[in-house]
C-alpha cells in the first residue's frame, strides 16, 4: 500500500490527499461518539464543552459524576438540579431493558439456530422462498412493522404487554441469529454427524456432543446480535409498551424528546462501553470459530 | 453368444425396489431439514407475516361506517348529481333513522372517519342527532326529512357535504392510498388534487427520496476511499482499523442520534470549534440540528458502515496485479483505475448503494429527533397517524405504499447480490 519509490509529485500529492481523506472519515465515523464521553462528566446541566472544561490546567469544579448519581437514581442534595428531574426511570428501563433482552434473546437464539440447522441441510425444500420469510423482519423498515404489530396485536390484546413486545422482539432479532448460524455452517463437515451416528449416537446426542460445540461459537454471536437487536430497539417499544413500560432506548427517546439533560449521556457512555465489550467478543468468538472450522486467517 | 440384460428392478434387502426405498428416504430427509424449519417459520407467519398483510387489508377496509349507514349509503348510491343539487327524500329519510337508532359509540367512530372525508362532519352530525332525538322523543313524524335536516342546520344543504359520501360509500376503498398522494375524490367519484392546504404527502415522499439519494451519494464519496484502504492495507492494521466502521454499527441508534445533536447543536461541539478558530463570528452559528441538513450528516454517518462493509468485501478479491499490469501496459494511474479497478467494484457498489437506499428510505427515528420541522421523512407520518391522529387506514395505505417500494429495491438486490448474501459484521 505504501507509494512506490518512483511515484511522481502528483501521486504523491494524490496520495496523501486519499490518506487524509480516510483518516477524516474515519473521525467523522468515531469522534461523536467518544466526544460524548467527557460531556457526561460535565457539572453544567447543558450538554455542551463547558469553559471550565477546556481550561488549562484542568478545573476540577467543572468535573462532576453528579450526573451519574442521577441516572442510578441517587437524588441527594449536590444531584438535584432545577432542569433536571432526578427519579428512579432510568434504572426500571434499564431492569426492564434487560429483562426483554434476556427473554428475547433466548426464544430468538433457540428458533434461530433450529432453522438454520434445517436450512443447511442439503434437502431443503423451497430454501430460497423460506429464508426470503425468515429474514424479512430485518428487512421490513421497523415502522411499518411497528404499525403493522400494533394494529394486529390490538386485535388480540397484546399491546401494552411485554408480552407482545418480547415476541415483536423476538421476530426482529431472528433474522440475525439465522444468518450467523448458517454463515458458520457453510464450513461444517457434515461427515462428522454421520460419524456419530454411525457410533450409536442419537440424533439429540449427536447435536449436543458434536455440532454444538462445534458452532457454539457461531450460535453465541448470534445471540449477542440478538440481544442488541432488542436492547436498541425503540420503535416497537414506544408503540407496544404502556407508557410505564419503559426501556433505556425509550427512556432516551423521551430525554431527547423533552428534557435535553446531560443524563441522557450518561446512559449513552454506558451504552458506548457496552458495544465495545460486544464487538469485542463477537470479533473474538469469530476468529475462534474459524480455528475451530480450520480456516486460516487470510 | 447371447447377452441377457435382466429387466428386473433392482432391490433392497428387504424387497422393496432400490428407486422407490431412494425417493422415501429423500423424502424423509426432506421431511426432517422441514420440521427443523417449521417452528421458526410459523413463528415469523404469526408473527410479523400476519400483522403487515392485516396492515394492508386495513389500508384498503371502510367497513365500519358502511355498517353503521348501510340503508343510507344505498339511497345515496342512487342520487343522480347531474340532475338535483341535493341528493333525494331517502337519504334524508334513512340517515334520519340510523341517526336516531344507531349505537352511539360506532356512530362516533364512523364520524371520525368522516372527518378524513371533510372536516366540519362531526360537530355538524353531532347537533343534528341531538335534534333529531328530541323530535323522535315528542313523537312527531316530520313531514319533509330534507327540510327538518337544513332548518337543524344549513349545511344540511351544502352538496359539498353529500359529495364526500363518495369516498365512504363501498366496503372496500382506495381512498387511503389517493389520500396518500394527495389525491381524494370529486363528486363524481373521479380522482383529483387535494386542497393545496392539504396536500402534505407528496412533499414528503419527495423529501424522503431526496434525503435517501443525497445519504446514498455522501455515503459512496466517503465509503469508496476507506473500504479501499481496508481492502489494501495488511491485515492487522485493517482489522485494527475495522473497529472504527464496526464500532458505530454494534452502538445503538439512539446513542449515535444523541451523539450527532451534541455535535451539531448551536452551543455544540462543532460551532464551538468554528467559533474558536475563527471562521465564524459568535453570533453567527451555524444552525445545523433540526433541519434537513441535520438529518442528511447524521444519516450518512449512521448508514455509512453499510457501504463500507459490501464495497470493502468486493474489494479485498480484486487482486493487486491488475492496476499493475493496466500501468504496465501504459494507463496512467487515473485511466487504470477508471477502466478496470473500478468496473470490477460495480458489485459492491450497487449492494451497498441499494441497502443505504433502502434503509434510509424506511428511516424513522433519526430524521424525527434530529430533522425538526423541514427533515422529517415519510416514517414520521406514518407514526403521527398510528399514534396521534389514529387515522389508521392512511397510516397503513402510507406503510403499503413504502412497503412496496422496498420489494421492489430488494427484488433488485436479490437480483444484483443475493438475499441470502447479507452477512453481518
Amino acid at each position: 500500500m505504501a507509494l512506490p519509490s518512483y511515484a511522481s509529485p502528483v501521486q504523491r500529492t494524490y496520495y496523501y490527499f486519499y490518506l487524509f481523506f480516510c483518516t477524516v472519515v474515519f473521525f467523522f465515523l468515531i469522534a461523536p461518539l467518544f466526544a460524548i464521553i467527557p460531556i457526561s462528566f460535565s457539572v453544567s446541566p447543558f450538554m455542551v464543552f463547558t469553559e471550565g472544561m477546556l481550561a488549562w490546567p484542568p478545573d476540577p469544579e467543572a468535573w462532576s459524576i453528579r450526573w451519574y448519581k442521577n441516572m442510578i437514581g441517587d437524588c441527594s442534595a449536590d444531584v438535584v438540579s432545577s432542569t433536571v428531574p432526578c427519579s428512579t426511570k432510568w434504572m426500571v428501563g434499564t431492569v426492564n431493558s434487560f429483562y426483554i433482552g434476556i427473554i428475547a434473546t433466548v426464544i430468538a437464539t433457540a428458533l434461530g439456530t433450529l432453522a438454520a440447522l434445517g436450512l443447511s441441510r442439503p434437502h431443503m425444500p423451497y430454501k430460497g422462498l423460506i429464508m426470503a420469510i425468515l429474514i424479512s423482519p430485518m428487512i421490513v423498515p421497523l415502522i411499518i412493522t411497528a404499525a403493522g404489530m400494533f394494529f394486529f396485536y390490538a386485535r388480540i390484546n397484546l399491546v401494552y404487554t411485554f408480552t407482545g413486545v418480547i415476541l415483536a422482539h423476538v421476530a426482529l432479532a431472528t433474522p440475525f441469529v439465522v444468518i450467523t448460524v448458517t454463515a458458520t455452517l457453510v464450513g461444517f463437515d457434515m461427515n462428522m454427524v454421520k460419524a456419530a451416528q454411525s457410533l450409536g449416537a442419537k440424533p439429540m446426542r449427536t447435536f449436543f456432543k458434536v455440532i454444538m460445540p462445534l458452532i457454539l461459537p457461531g450460535i453465541i454471536s448470534g445471540a449477542l446480535f440478538a440481544f442488541i437487536t432488542s436492547f436498541d430497539e425503540v420503535v416497537i417499544v414506544m408503540f407496544m409498551a404502556s407508557i410505564d413500560q419503559l426501556t433505556i432506548p425509550k427512556q432516551m427517546w423521551a430525554g431527547i424528546r423533552q428534557e435535553i439533560s446531560p443524563v441522557i449521556l450518561c446512559m449513552a457512555t454506558c451504552l458506548v462501553l457496552l458495544s465495545i465489550f460486544l464487538l469485542t467478543t463477537v470479533e473474538l468468538l469469530r476468529r475462534r470459530s474459524e480455528k475451530l472450522r480450520g480456516i486460516k486467517a487470510r | 453368444m447371447e447377452v441377457t440384460i435382466s429387466t428386473a428392478e433392482l432391490l433392497t434387502t428387504d424387497g422393496i425396489p432400490l428407486k422407490q426405498s431412494l425417493r422415501k428416504a429423500e423424502r424423509r430427509n426432506k421431511l426432517r431439514a422441514f420440521l427443523l424449519v417449521f417452528p421458526l417459520l410459523l413463528f415469523i407467519i404469526v408473527t410479523f407475516v400476519m400483522p403487515i398483510g392485516d396492515m394492508l387489508l386495513r389500508s384498503v377496509d371502510d367497513s365500519q361506517i358502511n355498517s353503521v349507514f348501510p340503508k343510507t349509503f344505498e339511497e345515496y348510491k342512487n342520487w343522480d348529481k347531474g340532475a338535483d343539487e341535493l341528493p333525494p327524500e331517502e337519504v334524508y329519510k334513512s340517515l334520519f333513522f340510523e341517526l336516531a337508532n344507531g349505537d352511539k359509540r360506532q356512530i362516533g367512530k364512523a364520524l371520525t372517519r368522516m372527518n378524513y372525508a371533510k372536516s366540519g362532519w362531526k360537530s355538524l352530525i353531532k347537533k343534528t342527532t341531538r335534534e333529531i332525538k328530541k323530535i323522535v322523543k315528542k313523537g312527531e313524524e316530520p313531514v319533509s326529512y330534507k327540510d327538518t335536516f337544513i332548518k337543524i342546520n344549513k349545511f344540511w344543504g351544502d352538496p359539498t357535504y353529500w359529495y364526500s359520501f363518495n369516498q365512504m360509500v363501498n366496503d372496500r376503498s382506495s381512498i387511503y392510498y389517493w389520500n396518500a398522494l394527495d389525491r381524494t375524490f370529486d363528486e363524481d367519484g373521479d380522482v383529483v388534487l387535494q386542497d393545496e392546504k392539504r396536500r402534505m404527502y407528496i412533499k414528503t415522499w419527495l423529501r424522503t427520496f431526496k434525503v435517501s439519494v443525497y445519504v446514498t451519494i455522501f455515503c459512496l464519496i466517503l465509503g469508496f476511499p476507506v473500504a479501499h484502504l481496508l481492502a489494501n492495507l495488511p491485515l492487522r492494521y485493517s482489522n485494527l482499523l475495522m473497529i472504527f466502521v464496526l464500532l458505530p454499527f454494534w452502538t445503538s441508534l439512539l446513542v449515535r442520534t444523541t451523539a450527532w445533536i451534541v455535535m451539531l447543536q448551536q452551543n455544540g461541539v462543532i460551532n464551538g470549534i468554528l467559533v474558536w478558530l475563527g471562521v465564524i463570528s459568535d453570533d453567527g452559528r451555524i444552525q445545523m440540528v433540526y433541519n434537513e441538513a441535520g438529518t442528511l450528516i447524521a444519516m450518512t454517518q449512521i448508514l455509512l458502515p453499510f457501504m463500507i462493509l459490501p464495497l470493502y468485501s468486493v474489494m479485498r478479491v480484486i487482486p493487486k496485479s491488475h492496476m499493475r499490469a493496466a500501468q504496465n501496459l501504459g494507463a496512467k494511474p487515473a485511466m487504470a483505475f477508471w477502466r478496470v479497478y473500478l468496473p470490477q467494484t460495480i458489485p459492491g457498489i450497487s449492494a451497498g448503494g441499494l441497502l443505504v437506499f433502502v434503509l434510509a428510505i424506511g428511516y424513522f427515528i433519526t430524521p424525527e429527533l434530529v430533522g425538526g420541522k423541514d427533515g422529517k421523512l415519510i416514517g414520521s407520518w406514518i407514526a403521527y397517524h398510528l399514534k396521534t391522529t389514529l387515522n389508521w387506514g392512511l397510516c397503513a395505505a402510507l406503510g403499503g405504499i413504502l412497503l412496496g417500494i422496498m420489494l421492489i429495491f430488494y427484488w433488485l438486490y436479490n437480483k444484483i447480490v443475493g438475499i441470502d448474501n447479507i452477512k453481518l459484521g
